[in-house]
């Protein structure tokens, strides 16, 4: 297992004005696994996740991503991210910002088509980003990050303003490119988009409250709902 | 060094311009409307028109172009498509020069026009070769890009980039020979002029201007504005920061 591992990080700590943002974080991610990152805005899933991908200034620890340095050169076009606020260019079209990027990784131009389709945005393909609704932008942004299928994807809650068929066709999307092998780390607050990970890790205050599986955090709390899991959760840590 | 995503990088710089017409409008007329209003004013005062349109022709497009690029990287930055390229193969290098021929193409075009109308319309006349002038104004316009680059990595507001151009632009205007010739300076502020890109852009201007004759002093003159360029290019790839706090 360990040599598979797509995400190993080993006491990690970032430090951001003097007030520690993740303290002492350690996990191991096996490839191939769809992994939810949750916890309330401000517990430090963005920095965690901005650590992963080198972009992020870090006080110690170890990061090791795909067999690599985070932010290592060979890792940039194995790794897709989504930032929280969809980063497209909004005075181009659909397609125009499909095709940028891809030329930037390399990536043949039929696949522009797959990633459309992935993201249900064809019809799209020709109107402005500026037009477009919030959910669509934030799918034009996956759409990007799906170009070139990387072998890791993480997504900064990605299913944000979007309606709830919309985001059960999204996660349909994570699951089955998680059978696929890719290695998905997706962030949310929306608690009950728990159910659809694999393995859930709770992060609070920057400190991981839990690594669990969505089935034993409900066992281990006594609730039904992961809204009521996640606030038992918290209340029994204080 | 990859000149497909440099080249991918200018073609998407264009392609955004191209889907805003109405700042391609103002890029290319705001200078040659500034150059006919001074023509205006100036009219039935020989010789002062052909003293001072040599240098704005330079200056108006450094101007615009220092702007237009400052805000264009500042919204990179704060959309956060410049952090997703940096995720992504695109050395810094690639995207400043991308910007920088996307950019430089619009101020071949905007000095073209801004000379043309100069010379034809009007009735600008140099000693020198006019395509030297035309030259000096497209490098200018390069400078305003290059310097717009590497300043506006230190503004984090829309507001604090737009000041730079008071606060880095017109000290240069006022030190580069076009309200006290150079050689009158206190001793203190014709040091500083020294070391400023616009001063070595204005004289080059007054030379074609003035002679005939391409002097050494003419061609280093050329030489160390293009040199400002590129340090400012390279300074500029240098601030673009792939880790922050």
């Amino acid at each position: 297992m360990p040599e598979s591992a797509a995400i190993r990080v080993e006491s990690l700590n970032v430090v951001r004005s003097e007030t520690a943002v993740l303290r002492d974080v350690s996990f191991v991610v096996p490839a191939g696994q769809l992994l939810g990152l949750l916890g309330p805005s401000g517990s430090g899933k963005t920095t965690l996740m901005r650590a992963l991908l080198g972009l992020q200034i870090v006080a110690s620890g170890d990061t090791e991503i795909l067999g690599d340095r985070a932010g290592a050169v060979a890792l940039r076009n194995r790794v897709g991210y989504v930032s929280q606020s969809p980063a497209v260019y909004g005075d181009l079209t659909v397609m125009e910002n499909l095709r940028y990027f891809a030329s930037i990784l390399d990536v043949a131009r039929d696949d522009v088509d797959r990633v459309l389709a992935d993201v249900d945005l064809e019809r799209y393909a020709r109107s402005l980003v500026s037009r477009l609704s919030g959910g669509e932008r934030a799918r034009v942004s996956l759409a990007i990050a799906l170009l070139g299928a990387p072998e890791l994807l993480i997504l900064d809650e990605p299913t944000v303003g979007l309606d709830p068929v919309l985001r059960r066709d999204l996660w349909t999307l994570f699951a089955r490119q998680a059978s696929a092998g890719t290695t998905l780390l997706v962030s949310s607050h929306v608690m009950d988009e728990a159910a659809r990970c694999e393995r859930l890790l709770l992060l609070r205050e920057g400190q991981i409250l839990a690594d669990l599986t969505p089935a034993e955090l409900l066992e281990r709390t006594r609730t039904s709902s992961y809204d009521a899991a996640f606030v038992a959760l918290i209340e029994g840590s204080t | 060094m990859s000149r497909r995503r440099a080249l991918a990088t200018a073609a998407r710089v264009a392609r955004q311009l191209r889907h805003d017409p109405r700042t391609v409008a103002l890029l290319l007329l705001v200078p040659s409307v500034l150059l006919g209003l001074l023509a205006w004013i100036l009219r039935g005062r020989p010789g002062v028109f052909d003293h001072f349109a040599p240098s704005l022709l330079g200056i108006f497009p450094l101007i615009v172009m220092f702007l237009v690029t400052s805000v264009a990287t500042l919204r990179e930055r704060t959309s956060g498509t410049l952090e997703r390229l940096l995720t992504m193969p695109l050395a810094k290098v690639e995207f400043v020069l991308g910007y920088a021929l996307a950019f430089g193409t619009s101020a071949v075009a905007q000095g073209a026009l801004v000379s043309g109308l100069s010379f034809g319309v009007y009735g600008l006349h140099v000693a020198g070769s006019a395509w030297l002038i035309v030259l000096v104004a497209v490098l200018n316009a390069l400078l305003g890009t290059a310097l717009g680059l590497s300043l506006s990595a230190l503004a984090t507001t829309e507001f604090q980039a737009v000041q730079f151009m008071p606060a880095f632009i017109f000290p240069q205007i006022l030190l580069c020979g076009i309200v006290v010739s150079r050689d009158q300076l206190p001793t203190f502020l014709h040091w500083l002029s020294d070391v400023l890109p616009m001063s070595y852009a204005v004289d080059a201007t007054t030379r074609v201007a003035t002679s005939a004759a391409i002097t050494t002093a003419l061609i280093l003159d050329i030489a160390v504005v293009v040199g400002f360029v590129a340090v400012a290019l390279v300074i500029g790839a240098t601030t673009l920061r792939r880790r922050t706090p």
